[in-house]
């Protein structure tokens, strides 16, 4: 961690918090766990509308065969990620928002059967047909937000042009190093993704933006750029490790120095911000034809042995955390994705998704919610300027119209501020209760 | 293991080492310091002093909260309170003040109001701006600075009172003020041990350095551009102790830095203002009560600037809390 003097001086804000990294799964190299014998796929996976299902029970099923398809432009498809039989439809507890949504469950025949994929020449596909490409192979966002990778990189006529694509392997979530070691071993891939899309967009730059707690990731990207074909100028950008740094808006301004105004997407200001996973799956849909079936998942937390695993999704966390030393007996708490901003899960069996980038294992943090004390130490680490406990302040007292004047939709919801109170206050569950509050408002003033 | 039970929290689901508990533990680690020296200037009676005002904080606050209905937690904040109430106290305050000024301080001044987080004056010197209104003629006994324990006082002026006539020469005096060998409040007078004190605070990152030097500053520019001599006013009276730790209670002071800093020239043209034109000799404690009730105003407009948002030229912020 780099000391800014003026922010010592306190002349400037020091934004963010320092976690605790914990990335003690860093130097376990990805491998495959075994391909689960049952499935249970949700039909909402990404942003958007959930997906179509065009299966039904007793239906044979092939990998990577469609088994949902993507309703309107904001959608993705969902493929089947082992062969076998389709079993009647159920209903589970969707992992990303605790709200209960339909899923397909696919028992599975052992054989791992795949569809015929259609590899294809990169260079000989005209923009269309990559975008078709990648919405075909239903990939979203994999670094936890599931925004449908085709609608970010689909710029038809007339939208503002792209200067920037900016490579997010920032990895600023502690515990979490599938993206680290997806950087240090499969760099060509994620540099053919960002190849790919640097083609598409029609950019001459791309920043890869990586903390300097991965000085190997650093190392091996900076490497294989120098041995790659690339379309254009790509550089890597180390950061300084602070969470979020990884959030988009935050990268934005560490890399390129400027601010995606408020109420604006990055593409609005001509940059296009991509998870390095996202880049590999990218690769291996446009390449290969290949469907996005399965991911890199760190186990993280407690367990005996964490691991960085490859794994099919709909397989169940348990199985993920069998393969990591089973559950501790003091573990009570099972989140997808990091401990800052993930979500904890109700159930064992709560299935992979796709944009669980970890499975993290621990015992509870339960705390006893005191009253604001105004020590300010919210606003301080906010990294989108703002002033995290007048929304409490004004949840608490429902005078919600006056959390827009205090621009409660530019949250992020990082966890920085909560992290740090010392009244123990969830600050972003008042921030969530509140956002609601004000969407219900505006949609009944409409 | 599908039936090994799991509990559901909301994320975060790790938390900093930051408590409540831990910040006032500091504060009181930092108060240790004038303390000591308010029981080594004016001897054990100040020891008695403090004693019985942080025992009488702790207990009002408990018995507001029954009478609330709310728990009581020991989070530390009493007994700041009692630290600071005494530590501006004149050093022979009689004991029966010292419990009626506690029972004000955190009776009315924080528990009336809602308690800790709540109160809009600093309950301290909201106690210590009661008891000065209410005993005038019981607190109007400074003593000088003895070395033996518990022996009778000399009486004497203070250096900012009426009649304070010193023979010492100017680096003397200056020495005596920033040691703390002066007439003054029992945890005042020593510039020095408030000076350690608050570098404890500022180390650990409780305060910012903004409040305690715009607010001296202030104080030091505003008396020499007066006509007087500003090393002295800045050394003399409560500024110190009010500097690093009563303009800097998070409570009663604005949230952002901007905020913190209007509020500390504020205070600082107060303190001047009421030592020189008005009819009291010290002001500090006025200085910070009349800013602590500008600081919902100050909040409302000294807001951080959010990501992505071009400030207006004027008539932003339009709306308010």
């Amino acid at each position: 961690m780099k000391l800014d003097l003026l922010e010592v001086l306190g002349i400037r804000r020091a934004e963010g918090v320092h976690p605790p990294g914990r990335k003690g799964a860093s130097e376990a190299a990805i491998e495959r766990a075994p391909i689960p014998e049952r499935v249970v796929l949700p039909l909402c996976q990404h942003i958007g509308a959930p997906a179509n299902p065009i299966v039904k029970s007793g239906d044979q099923v092939l990998v990577g065969q469609v088994v949902a398809e993507a309703v309107g432009a904001c959608s993705a498809p969902i493929h089947a990620p082992i062969s076998g039989e389709v079993k009647p439809a159920t209903t589970v507890i969707n992992p990303t928002s605790g709200i209960p949504i339909g899923a397909i469950v696919i028992e599975g025949d052992g054989q791992d059967t795949w569809i015929d994929m259609q590899p294809a020449d990169p260079e000989a596909l005209t923009p269309d047909e990559v975008i078709a490409r990648i919405a075909r192979a239903g990939i979203v966002g994999l670094g936890g937000a599931a925004f449908p990778t085709h609608m970010k990189v689909n710029r038809p006529p007339g939208s503002s042009s792209i200067d920037a694509l900016l490579v997010n392997g920032a990895e600023c979530e502690p515990y979490i190093t599938s993206d680290d070691r997806l950087m240090r071993e499969k760099p060509d891939r994620i540099l053919a993704g960002v190849g790919i899309l640097m083609k598409l967009l029609d950019v001459k730059k791309a920043f890869i933006g990586i903390e300097d707690n991965k000085p190997k990731a650093i190392e091996r990207m900076r490497q294989e750029i120098g041995a790659a074909d690339l379309p254009g100028d790509v550089r890597v950008m180390p950061l300084s490790a602070r969470y979020p740094m990884g959030a988009e808006k935050t990268m934005i301004k560490a890399v390129l120095g400027v601010e995606v105004p408020e109420g604006k997407f990055p593409t609005d200001i001509g940059v296009v911000v991509q998870n390095v996973a996202t880049l590999a799956a990218v690769a291996d849909a446009v390449i290969d034809g290949r469907p996005l079936v399965e991911r890199v998942v760190t186990v993280a937390g407690i367990v005996a042995h964490p691991r960085n695993l490859i794994s099919r999704f709909g397989a169940s966390a348990s199985l993920l955390i069998e393969q990591c030393g089973g559950m501790p007996a003091k573990a009570d708490s099972i989140v997808f994705g990091g401990p800052m901003m993930g979500i904890a899960q109700a159930s064992a069996d709560a299935p992979l998704v796709k944009s669980t980038n970890c499975v993290l294992v621990k015992a509870a943090d339960t705390r006893v919610e005191h009253g604001c004390i105004r020590c300010g130490r919210c606003i301080q680490r906010c990294p989108m300027g703002l002033m995290p406990l007048m929304f409490v302040n004004h949840v608490k007292k429902s005078m919600t119209e006056d959390l827009a004047n205090y621009h409660i939709m530019n949250c992020v919801e990082c966890g920085a501020c909560t992290y740090d109170c010392p009244a123990n206050i969830p600050i972003v569950s008042y921030i969530k209760l509140g956002k609601n509050r004000l969407r219900a408002l505006a949609g009944r003033n409409s | 293991m599908s039936n090994h039970p799991l509990t559901l929290s909301s994320a975060p689901h790790v938390h900093g080492k930051t408590s409540i508990a831990r910040d006032m533990i500091l504060v009181i680690g930092a108060l240790l310091l004038p303390s000591a020296g308010a029981v080594y200037f004016f001897g054990l009676y100040a020891l008695l002093m403090l004693a019985v005002g942080v025992l009488s904080c702790v207990l009002v606050e408990w018995v507001a909260k029954k009478m609330r209905r709310q728990p009581f937690h020991m989070d530390g904040s009493a007994i700041v309170t009692g630290l600071l109430f005494v530590l501006v106290l004149p050093p022979r305050t009689p004991l029966w003040i010292v419990v009626v000024g506690s029972i004000f301080c955190i009776g009315i001044a924080k528990e009336a109001f809602g308690g800790l987080g709540n109160n809009i004056f600093n309950p301290a010197l909201a106690g210590r701006a009661f008891v000065s209104v209410s005993f005038a003629g019981a607190l109007n006994r400074w003593v000088a600075p003895t070395t033996s324990w518990l022996a009778d006082a000399v009486t004497t002026a203070t250096p900012l009172g009426e009649g304070f006539a010193t023979t010492m020469t100017k680096p003397e005096l200056y020495q005596a003020l920033f040691l703390g060998n002066v007439g003054g409040s029992v945890g005042e007078t020593s510039a020095l041990l408030i000076l350690i004190g608050g570098a404890i605070l500022l180390a650990f990152g409780l305060i910012k350095w903004h409040v305690p030097v715009f607010y001296i500053a202030t104080v030091f520019l505003l008396s020499w551009i007066m006509g007087q001599d500003p090393v002295f006013h800045i050394l003399a009276g409560g500024l110190m102790l009010g500097a690093f730790f009563m303009a800097t209670d998070y409570v009663t002071s604005p949230l952002t830095t901007r905020g913190k800093i209007i509020f500390a020239v504020g205070a600082g043209i107060l303190v001047v203002l009421i030592r020189l034109l008005g009819n009291m000799p010290e002001g500090v404690a006025y200085s910070i009560l009349v800013m602590n009730a500008f600081t919902p105003l100050i909040d409302r407009y000294a807001r951080p600037r959010p990501l992505g948002v071009v400030r207006a030229k004027r008539g932003a912020n339009k709306g308010g809390a």
